[in-house]
């Protein structure tokens, strides 16, 4: 089988953005104190990322399992809740 | 919906808060079951497999009626290291007897039924519902705050999975650690159920389990995982959160790997990836226990960390429902009590004790930190491969006997053997 990149790996799953809503807010002025960064290594969707040496994030595929709550070592950093009712990922098998 | 007052208030329609909402509404308590999905099972995964007892205890003769996919009458573990492997099969037509042991399953479509079956009984069931916080008045639950409504109730189950923020509200517990979850990640392959019974030599629609041990997890504490459900294959990997966060590895294309080794490849060739997905797994078992209830509050299933994993078997579903059970009976009892404090809560541990889960929870106590031991995922599979590698490999006559291979295994893999004698016997302990 054709290996699969993350972006085509998320293509197939349902989501429902909240476009009004950010589930998760990062506080930019900690991230720049981490260095190792794991959240853009751990997190199994890949919504974060390194721009201009900057976190980026990307709530777009996010499949809300909270790795990323639980992995940063920087307290504050990552403003962690669930998407409102409704949002964010629908699985249709699970 | 804000000036009424309920009995009870359950956090999250998976299979614990569905049980114990049923359980609850079937004794005609005012039960509100709360789901933040558009559905209930909208945002729930897991591997793939619920043990049976558990729910037949609670809904007898379920299978005639609950969508499953399909009954497990063969489990496969296996080693790996790099394209070798060794594999156990254990196949049991006894596990195929009603109510059957154990039946895989897609969260979607199950935890929607359950949820229903509680709906039926009477519970109130609303679904696209975030609750933000748990409403505590004089040190005691007396509700929850889901946006700018606030509803009552004199108790409160957090049944909100591995991720509980509802724990941490209530002061239950602190944050999780990252050694104490692992992340799950699955695909779902679809392929004709004929295609996939003949691949796992299966009659009809029996179901097999596979676990995976080694160069799947790159090393790192986890391993791997396939469910065949009726026309789709799950197929996933499980590493401790603590692992990667330090080992800048990517699951997603660890998972992709373990989709072209040669062991997995064959069995998944021309199917279609429908979905995936991912969800924290607690691992630490009694180690990663919140408060288990307070004044007003109880806490079950995953948000309880009650998953056992033992390497070849994983539990998790039955844990969960039995936990729903035990405190929908520890409501009860309050209820008709009229005594909600932390004293009566209390009582939700002597129900998990009647149920077994507590017992099965503390039989493996010592499980977590025995697989905490990298060699379980490098030097042990490398050095099995490696010897049965070459118990089947003819050599150029020089015919060696098993001692001599064994030898050359051992010295190949340079594992310690004090080491080894002590895993063996921490592994005793602890499975």
């Amino acid at each position: 089988m054709k290996k699969l990149n993350l972006q085509e790996l998320l293509a197939k799953n349902k989501f429902l953005v909240d476009d009004e809503e950010n589930h998760i807010t990062l506080n930019k002025e900690i991230c720049t104190q981490c260095e190792a960064k794991p959240c853009i290594f751990a997190c199994p969707a890949g919504v974060y990322s390194l721009k201009d040496g900057e976190i980026k994030f990307d709530k777009a595929g996010c499949l809300e399992c909270g790795t990323c709550r639980v992995i940063c070592s920087h307290p504050g950093a990552i403003d962690w809740q669930y998407p409102r009712g409704t949002f964010g990922v629908i699985y249709r098998y699970g | 919906m804000a000036e009424d007052k309920f009995t009870a208030i359950i956090v999250g329609a998976g299979p614990a808060g569905s049980t114990a909402a049923y359980m609850l509404a079937q004794e005609g308590l005012d039960v509100l079951l709360i789901e933040r999905g558009e559905t209930p099972g909208s945002k729930n995964m897991f591997g793939g497999r619920m043990y049976s007892n558990a729910l037949n205890s609670i809904i007898p003769g379920f299978w005639e009626e609950a969508p499953l996919q399909r009954p497990v009458v063969k489990e496969i573990v296996s080693f790996m290291s790099g394209s070798r492997s060794v594999s156990m099969t254990c196949q049991d037509p006894e596990w195929l007897k009603p109510p059957c042991h154990s039946y895989t399953i897609l969260r979607a479509e199950f935890d929607a039924w359950l949820a229903n079956k509680a709906e039926e009984a009477g519970a109130i069931l609303a679904c696209g519902i975030r609750v933000d916080d748990v409403l505590i008045e004089n040190g005691r639950v007396i509700g929850v705050r889901a946006g700018e409504d606030e509803i009552h109730a004199d108790v409160v189950i957090a049944a909100d999975g591995a991720n509980s923020l509802l724990t941490e509200k209530a002061g239950l517990r602190k944050a999780l650690l990252p050694g104490q979850v692992g992340t799950g990640v699955k695909q779902l392959i679809e392929l004709p159920a004929d295609t996939i019974s003949q691949r796992f030599q299966l009659e009809e629609n029996q179901g097999a389990a596979g676990l995976f041990v080694g160069t799947c997890s790159a090393g790192m504490q986890g391993g791997g995982f396939i469910y065949t459900n009726l026309n789709s294959i799950s197929l996933g990997l499980v590493v401790n959160a603590a692992e990667l966060q330090r080992n800048q590895i990517k699951i997603s294309e660890l998972l992709e790997e373990f989709k072209s080794q040669p062991q997995i490849a064959p069995l998944i060739a021309e199917g279609e990836v429908v979905e995936y997905s991912a969800h924290l797994v607690p691992e630490a078992g009694m180690n990663m226990r919140p408060e288990l209830f307070g004044e007003g509050i109880l806490v079950a299933g995953d948000a309880a960390g009650f998953v056992i994993n033992l390497g070849y078997l994983v539990r998790g579903m039955d844990l969960a429902i039995a936990s729903g059970a035990a405190a929908a009976k520890t409501i009860l009892e309050a209820h008709k009590n009229n005594d909600f404090t932390r004293q009566s809560m209390s009582r939700y541990l002597e129900f998990l004790k009647k149920n077994g889960v507590w017992n099965s929870m503390e039989n493996y106590r010592h499980t977590p930190e025995f697989l905490d031991t990298r060699r379980l995922y490098e030097a042990y599979p490398q050095f099995v491969t490696n010897l049965a590698s070459d118990v089947f490999t003819i050599d150029d006559g020089k015919s060696e006997h098993l001692i001599g291979k064994m030898m050359r295994a051992i010295k190949s893999s340079r594992i310690n053997w004090s080491k080894l004698a002590g895993d063996a016997f921490k592994g005793g302990r602890a499975l």
